[in-house]
């Protein structure tokens, strides 16, 4: 009994000291990014990313945190219909960042209505990192 | 022998006009089938790629060359990017111009939105039709627009509590802070 006790411990401590680990499709996309960036990927540039303005051409600022809010851990509000936004952290919203195919989607149609361009291999390593970190 | 003959006549008769009210009947509830409102559509790939931003917007609310206008258009989607792959965009094409107004005319919104369109119009925004103005033309601003809970004459479903499912009977319109709207 004692050894089981000790055992769920021992599990649960690990499970809360091991660093989020990316699944196979993050893993591949950050491989990816990485031959094309300059610089290792930190969590730390995702979200210094993640909430800086952008103004584009009509004079809006925008931000990842504009429609998301500055937690991706929330739910967000799409900034034109209003409609509810799931949060987009793998680490409450497990779905997030499983489908290749999404995340490329929305890397490319989000940082071009936010930064009014597509975001570059070190800018979306960032942004990968950061959420998969939170 | 003769009065036998007589009432199983008449039964035959009895029979046969209740046979005929049946018929009739369910023609009937086939006709209101399909007369009422839009189409309603069950698509996991249109509800996912675009009802993420927006309401799915039944395919039966606007023509087929709108549609087709549209889907040419992602880049500039009422000024957002909606871009799609090119296999996801042609799939979503075909289906939304095989259920466009046009495609549809049994049912009753549908047949009047295209009715109220000229052969060159290609309508983009469902607000901008006749027959959506004149639907909604003697609803005051304030209910809508002017209602923070409702902000946008395309939210169908914060009033609409069935339009995904292509139903806008006046039945079942619910605006927030108002109420049952009857005209």
């Amino acid at each position: 009994m004692k050894a089981i006790k000790q055992i769920t411990v021992t599990s649960i401590l690990l499970a809360l000291t091991t660093p989020t680990l990316a699944n196979d499709v993050v893993t591949k996309l950050l491989q990816e990014y990485r031959s094309q960036a300059a610089q290792p990927f930190t969590a730390e540039a995702g979200w210094q990313l993640w909430i800086k303005p952008y103004t584009n051409a009509s004079a809006d600022k925008r931000s990842c945190s504009t429609c998301h809010t500055s937690d991706p851990k929330q739910v967000g509000k799409h900034a034109r219909t209003g409609k509810r936004i799931e949060p987009l952290a793998p680490s409450v919203n497990p779905e997030r960042l499983t489908k290749e195919q999404e995340i490329r989607k929305w890397l490319m149609r989000n940082c071009k209505w936010t930064l009014g361009r597509e975001c570059d291999a070190q800018e979306k390593g960032d942004l990968l990192t950061y959420l998969n970190a939170l | 022998m003769k009065r036998w003959i007589i009432m199983g006549m008449g039964l035959v008769v009895v029979l046969s006009l209740g046979w005929k009210m049946k018929v009739s009947m369910a023609d009937e509830d086939e006709y209101w089938e399909r007369t009422r409102d839009v189409a309603p559509i069950e698509n996991p790939l249109y509800k996912q790629e675009c009802g993420s931003c927006h309401m799915a917007y039944p395919p039966g609310l606007l023509p087929a060359r709108s549609w087709e206008k549209m889907m040419t258009g992602l880049d500039e989607h009422f000024g957002e990017n909606a871009e799609l792959d090119s296999t996801t965009a042609a799939k979503l094409t075909r289906f939304l111009v095989d259920n466009s107004a046009d495609a549809m005319p049994n049912y009753r919104r549908s047949r009047m939105i295209t009715r109220g369109l000229s052969d060159e119009s290609v309508p983009l925004r469902i607000t901008e039709l006749a027959y959506f103005q004149h639907e909604h033309g003697k609803i005051p601003a304030r209910l809508t627009t002017g209602n923070s809970a409702v902000k946008s004459l395309s939210n169908c479903n914060t009033c609409h509590q069935k339009a995904e499912l292509g139903s806008f009977s006046e039945r079942e319109i619910r605006i927030p802070g108002h109420g049952k709207w009857d005209d």
